[in-house]
């Protein structure tokens, strides 16, 4: 309740300032709504950061900026369905890939700058190694990552000129790294402006084996029974907490645990899941925890027992859209396993592939920010067989009906947020220019050579594929 | 699942359940002697056995003129098939972990211990701690997924490992000075005990408190803690301990904590000083897996001997040889047959420590293990006779479905060979795209 006391309260601060940009009507451009047909000539009009009314015959206010649409598109705004952007200094969400040999999630040593990565820092560091699950390692499921937002993140400006409007973006550090949010990619004053939900999900890595030393979890396995005790503690602890809540007299009260606290707030849990035999695992563990969930990684969903593990579990897919290349430095005579080696040829066909079978899937960036990369990456999978529409989907209402907010993102309808991405040419096309971006009705020009090549988040690393 | 599996990640495995007679070859049943006959396979078990069985039309034939048949090969100690380590070393006591939780179906050293006749396996936790994480042994059913590898109905197991490795001996990570890893306790043998001890002083505790809730199941239960569940299930005779083990003392003083807090050990492993103390392993009614011949690899492993595995069986403690490694996992046929050679075992008795002896020791004798109408149809063909270094594995099958087939795998080489080329050409024809792996300021 109070939860979303704060989420309103956040959005009418929103509204209230964007009151202060005038309306803007797109006229005569062709508008690709996503939901509906494709309006080949249409007018659009946003007013107060929502879209006021779009169709063929609507009439251009008085009172609106106006901007001749003749020979632009316009399309709903890319949302990353799984992002870092917003947070300073934040890793890339990759998927954890786990190996033998101990092959961990490698996570570039970034300045621990916002307060969820300082928290997690002290979790991980100041204190003693963990002894078991009560010690709760790795664990800030606390942690709201809206309340954390740094809109002055250099990747806003940088996503946005490729046409992103929006992030769902995760703090994901740790096993449990916290809780994300749906956010839009604005140059904004007060991080509030940004939150467009909170919380959607908690984030889970699972990490791979360390050996020996170090604090509990050392291994895959106690990775999974540490997601596992926290389940069964939370169950616990509700039964308790509600107990206590309906009648404390007399009764011990239950000790605070914000570990259970930060689980229990999330509405659904991300899991990690790469290879096929990871997708299969977290299939098993989701149902075994009884959360909603959503996988993410998807490395090796060009698969097609993979991608029929999805379909039959009902289960979203985040697909991470750095696409498996040749690490430049490998030893030129080290050869790859046959599955290494597929995984390069293949992984960009798993976006046909789970369209084809009608699995809901979403691309994220996955440590890509950079225009060209990002359009780099959506183009690979469209040359492997993925149609436009189907890419614009998986960057559009597709995340936004994963993470239940479809009701004002992801298309153009009347009512939802005004999020716009305005080219000449069609998207995704080489010499495609986006022209502008309206994010909360606020437009945007994207930047002039934007996003040097530096700005790209961690190297490209080799699937973690076993042999 | 199971039928989508079959239908296609096993496009190049094993068929759909056939109906196979094996024909013309010396069975070596292991329970009821050897003879020169066939065995008919049907529905995954075996149907029949005898110098001459029923060949129902549609029948598969397996000529198997000059060959051997054993039951399929079971390897009580292996730590294959496991992703992300096989050691929760971090703790002392790490029962909350399960080796259930990151079955690999994909390992290739599931096919490689295929090939070499192994068609279960008892996949442990390592040897980290004193009480380590859960276990349970896997058919090596190549190309089925995690759930299909599970050998159904077995009782699962639990990891105890006594000496060195709990205590790090001479680990450079298990708390010496300056390692950078703070000391874990224990550090001595004592300390082991201790442990062991202290975990079911406290799952005693957590049964009591479980078997109150459970007597009338009001109010809120107790808290379920992974860690004292698996011990409590051990409690209860619903878990199987598969105890590392070197030292006699050490290996007494196992029994000895078992038998105070009123449960069984149901293997010793590795037990490389079991033909000190064979007589009060049986009396505990443990079973005893150990190596044919592979010993000194460390100081607690050095007072071992090649007749151990023949003392203990004689003793009357039941005996089964095990690789705990993927390599020797592929020629257990021939540590078993060292026995012979060591002991004077006979061929039976020599087999029978890589079938029907684990088996019982696993719990799952009622399945698998020897050639017997009913169990099931899980067969090894060997060429030569099957405890010599120059037998070779011509065929495996696993609920009567063939997984391995030498002349299929030996024909299909260039194909595959051919396969990867073709990748590895394609990928040399596109530029890299990666991202450097180094940049300057980062």
């Amino acid at each position: 309740m109070k939860k979303k006391l704060v989420t309103a309260l956040l959005l009418c601060c929103g509204l209230v300032l964007a009151q202060s940009h005038p309306a803007v009507a797109i006229r005569n451009a062709k508008i690709v709504t996503v939901s509906g047909p494709v309006i080949n000539k249409g007018t659009l009009v946003v007013r107060n950061g929502l879209i006021e009314a779009v169709g063929e015959n609507v009439a251009v206010p008085a009172d609106a900026m106006l901007v001749e649409g003749e020979g632009l598109t316009v399309y709903p705004g890319l949302i990353d369905a799984l992002s870092t952007w917003g947070q300073a200094g934040a890793p890339p969400a990759a998927a954890a890939t786990t190996g033998r040999g101990g092959r961990g999630a490698a996570t570039p040593a970034t300045p621990a700058t916002t307060a969820a990565q300082v928290m997690t820092a002290i979790a991980s560091t100041a204190t003693a190694p963990a002894r078991g699950p009560e010690d709760r390692p790795q664990t800030t499921s606390w942690i709201k990552i809206a309340d954390e937002l740094s809109p002055t993140d250099r990747r806003i400006e940088s996503a946005r000129s490729a046409g992103f409007t929006t992030a769902i973006t995760f703090p994901t550090r740790g096993i449990f790294a916290g809780q994300g949010a749906v956010i839009d990619l604005l140059t904004a004053e007060k991080p509030g402006e940004l939150v467009i939900n909170s919380p959607v999900g908690q984030y889970i890595s699972i990490g791979a084996g360390r050996g020996f030393g170090g604090g509990f979890p050392a291994s895959l396995m106690g990775y999974i029974a540490y997601v596992r005790q926290i389940y069964l503690d939370a169950e616990h602890y509700k039964l308790v907490k509600d107990a206590y809540a309906k009648n404390p007299n007399g009764m011990k009260r239950p000790e605070y645990d914000r570990a259970l606290e930060g689980v229990l707030d999330s509405p659904r849990i991300l899991l990690p899941a790469n290879r096929m035999v990871e997708i299969d695992r977290m299939i098993h563990l989701a149902a075994d925890l009884k959360q909603p969930f959503i996988l993410y990684g998807g490395r090796e969903t060009y698969r097609p027992e993979a991608v029929e593990l999805l379909k039959k579990a009902n289960v979203a897919m985040l697909l991470s859209i750095k696409w498996p290349e040749k690490n430049r430095d490998a030893d030129p005579d080290e050869v790859d396993s046959m599955r290494t080696l597929e995984t390069r040829d293949k992984a960009a066909s798993a976006p046909a592939m789970l369209q084809k079978a009608g699995v809901k899937f979403a691309f994220y960036s996955d440590g890509l920010d950079a225009p060209r990369d990002l359009q780099a990456a959506v183009k690979k999978a469209l040359d492997a067989g993925l149609s436009r529409e189907d890419a614009l989907r998986a960057l559009t209402l597709t995340p936004a009906e994963i993470f239940k907010v479809s009701d004002r993102l992801g298309s153009i309808e009347k009512g939802k947020i005004g999020n716009l991405v305005v080219t000449r040419g069609e998207i995704f096309d080489d010499r495609t220019k986006v022209e502008m971006i309206f994010v909360d009705g606020r437009k945007y020009t994207p930047a002039v050579e934007a996003m040097p090549m530096g700005g790209r988040g961690t190297p490209t690393v080799d699937p973690g594929v076993n042999q | 699942m199971r039928k989508f599996l079959l239908a296609t990640l096993l496009a190049a495995g094993p068929l759909c359940a056939q109906t196979y007679v094996i024909k013309n070859a010396t069975v070596m049943t292991v329970s009821k002697g050897t003879f020169k006959g066939s065995i008919l396979v049907k529905d995954g078990k075996i149907a029949e056995v005898g110098e001459k069985v029923m060949e129902p039309q549609g029948a598969t034939i397996i000529d198997a003129a000059n060959q051997y048949v054993i039951p399929g090969i079971i390897d009580c100690h292996s730590h294959i098939a496991g992703d992300g380590g096989i050691n929760e070393g971090s703790v002392s006591v790490s029962s909350m972990v399960d080796i259930r939780d990151i079955i690999n179906p994909e390992d290739i050293a599931i096919y490689r211990a295929l090939a070499g006749g192994v068609t279960t396996a008892n996949i442990l936790h390592g040897s980290a701690n004193a009480i380590g994480g859960k276990t349970l042994p896997l058919k090596m059913r190549w190309g089925k997924d995690a759930q299909g590898m599970i050998f159904e109905g077995a009782t699962p197991g639990i990891k105890f490992a006594l000496g060195e490795n709990p205590k790090r001996a001479g680990n450079p990570t298990g708390g010496a000075i300056n390692s950078g890893v703070p000391p874990r306790y224990p550090a001595t043998r004592m300390g082991v005990e201790d442990v062991i001890r202290e975990a079911f002083v406290e799952a005693k505790a957590y049964k009591a408190e479980w078997d109150a809730w459970d007597a009338n199941k009001t109010g809120i239960p107790p808290r379920k803690d992974l860690k004292l569940e698996a011990l409590k299930e051990v409690l209860e005779g619903k878990r199987f301990v598969h105890a590392h083990s070197y030292r006699a003392d050490e290996i007494l003083m196992l029994l000895r904590v078992a038998d105070e807090f009123g449960f069984k050990i149901r293997t010793l492993q590795h037990v490389l000083e079991g033909y000190k103390v064979a007589k009060e392993i049986a009396a505990h009614g443990a079973g005893a897996s150990t190596f044919s011949d592979w010993w000194s690899y460390k100081m607690e492993a050095f007072d071992a001997i090649p007749y151990n595995a023949a003392i203990m069986q004689k003793k009357g403690v039941l005996v089964s040889l095990n690789s705990d490694d993927a390599e020797l996992m592929r020629h257990l046929n021939s540590e078993a047959g060292k026995g012979m050679k060591y002991g004077g075992l006979s061929e039976t008795e020599a087999l029978a420590m890589i079938t029907l002896n684990p088996a019982k020791q696993l719990g799952i004798d009622n399945r698998v293990g020897s050639i017997e109408v009913g169990k099931d149809a899980d067969l090894v063909v060997y060429d030569k006779f099957p405890l010599s270094d120059y037998a070779k594995v011509q065929k495996v099958l696993i609920d009567g479905q063939i997984y391995f087939d030498r002349d299929n795998e030996v024909s299909g080489r260039p194909n595959k060979k051919a396969e990867k080329q073709k990748l590895i050409d394609k990928e040399k024809t596109r530029a890299p795209q990666g991202a450097p792996t180094r940049r300057a300021g980062q």
